[in-house]
């Protein structure tokens, strides 16, 4: 009898003990864990190399800009390889919303002015909303500013204008891997002959791997899906490759491209040298963000 | 002989299953930390550490979702998660303790009582043995618990490179501020 009850209190005890310090972990892991895990920092910066990522800024937040790009390799040691050559772009890109960034930006090419805006659709997340990819489109105008060769000739202003699409599909497969691809269409308003098109679609893939926290490898290529038209020789494609290197609030991009343009309607169809005749440019992009 | 093991039994498991439930729970807790250089001021703050407190045993657990930590500068935050924490491989940071002058804290009177604490302390997956002092507040069934202590990066594996360094502090200043209430399962 006795032994029972001693038997049945060891039992109740133990029971009331262990019960506690068993569910304290979970408890707080219940507590602490989101709902939703969004997925961020898919890529250092808002380019991947030449062509946008997924990225944008936040509210806030601004970036300053400036992209530079060196002649071509090929160009010869007169030219010191490129290096007497110098192409920039310079912008400044504001976050107005966590979704909606805007920017404006002057490059040297064409003397061209541009305008854009990026939109944030979906974020790649996990548990209650569960998101394989991220998506953001961009919507973007650009104005060539260069004297028309033939003034005598009717030059529209609504001539010096393009219009840029794209949609930015992007997955972190990793903390190292993230991968993009980046549908493209370009409408120009003039072209330099007519049988030059006047819209060009196009798609783009780009992606990095981090070497290090703090570094990346990038790559980048724009497939131009081009209407034959007879008599013209294909133009090459934009290949990049370069390294992202982060220190605090600069991201440092360190570039080898076969364009020399900076903007979309540039090295996306108009980008005229290869990379195995050596038409290479050594290129960096430094972006700078201050929080307003 | 009966009726008094069965008396005895019912006010054991009475006994037990009362101090069972005398257990104190913190769901949206608010732990923050400063960073003082004369370069920079950086401050996180996070409003969704959870805690619980065994009054009976003195245990005391804490865990914070280490992306949950907001920064003023979304870049910080991010780099604060990327670089430094590293969340995504090591998401949360926790504590697991004890009070250790239990005695002088009297969980069913209201007042404020001096509270020290040992456990181990893990953050960016790396546990130190931490000693801290605190203060409980025993306040109409519930208690509210507030501790200031430095945390060292150093101590936690987590580099500052060079390029930083004058803008991040040596040591940080954590705040931990609990409102807890009584659990029960």
């Amino acid at each position: 009898m006795m032994k029972n009850i001693i038997l049945l209190l060891t039992v109740i005890f133990l029971v009331h003990a262990n019960a506690p310090a068993q569910d304290v972990d979970s408890l707080l892991n219940s507590a602490t864990s989101p709902k939703t895990d969004y997925e961020s920092a898919t890529f250092k910066a808002t380019r991947i190399i030449n062509g946008h990522s997924i990225e944008q800024m936040k509210e806030r937040q601004l970036d300053v800009r400036i992209h530079h790009r060196f002649g071509p390799v090929n160009s010869g040691p007169y030219e010191l390889w490129g290096l007497d050559q110098s192409n920039v772009f310079f912008g400044l890109e504001y976050g107005v919303t966590d979704w909606l960034m805007l920017g404006a930006g002057r490059t040297t090419y064409e003397k061209t002015f541009n305008g854009f805006a990026k939109f944030r659709l979906w974020r790649q997340s996990r548990g209650e909303v569960n998101m394989p990819v991220a998506i953001s489109a961009y919507a973007g105008m650009d104005l060539f500013s260069t004297k028309w060769a033939d003034p005598s000739h009717d030059n529209y202003f609504s001539s010096r204008l393009s219009y840029i699409f794209q949609v930015y599909v992007a997955r972190k497969f990793t903390e190292e891997l993230s991968l993009q691809i980046t549908p493209s269409v370009i409408h120009k308003n003039l072209v330099p002959e007519a049988i030059d098109n006047n819209d060009i679609y196009a798609i783009g893939a780009g992606g990095r791997y981090k070497v290090t926290t703090r570094i990346s490898f990038n790559a980048e290529y724009f497939y131009v899906i081009e209407p034959t038209i007879s008599g013209r020789a294909r133009k090459p494609n934009s290949l990049s490759f370069g390294f992202d290197i982060e220190t605090g609030g600069h991201v440092f991009q360190i570039i080898l491209t076969n364009s020399l343009q900076m903007i979309e309607r540039g090295f996306i169809g108009e980008t005229s040298e290869s990379w195995q005749d050596g038409g290479i440019h050594l290129g960096f992009n430094i972006s700078r963000v201050f929080t307003l | 002989m009966r009726t008094c093991t069965i008396l005895i039994l019912l006010v054991f498991s009475l006994l037990t299953s009362g101090f069972s439930q005398e257990k104190y729970l913190c769901k949206n807790g608010h732990i923050w930390f400063y960073s003082h250089t004369p370069l920079e001021d950086i401050e996180a703050h996070n409003n969704e550490a959870a805690s619980f407190i065994s009054p009976t045993t003195g245990d005391l657990a804490f865990q914070v979702l280490i992306k949950s930590f907001k920064f003023k500068r979304a870049l910080m935050e991010e780099h604060f998660n990327e670089n430094y924490m590293e969340s995504s491989k090591y998401p949360k940071a926790d504590f697991k303790g004890k009070i250790t002058n239990l005695d002088s804290v009297n969980f069913l009177k209201a007042g404020v009582y001096k509270t020290a604490v040992l456990g181990n302390l893990t953050i960016h997956n790396k546990t130190n043995k931490t000693e801290q002092n605190g203060t409980i507040e025993v306040k109409e069934g519930k208690l509210y618990l507030k501790a200031k202590f430095k945390v060292i990066p150093r101590d936690y594996d987590i580099e500052i490179p060079g390029t930083v360094r004058d803008k991040i502090a040596k040591s940080m200043e954590v705040t931990v501020d609990m409102v807890y209430e009584p659990y029960k399962k």
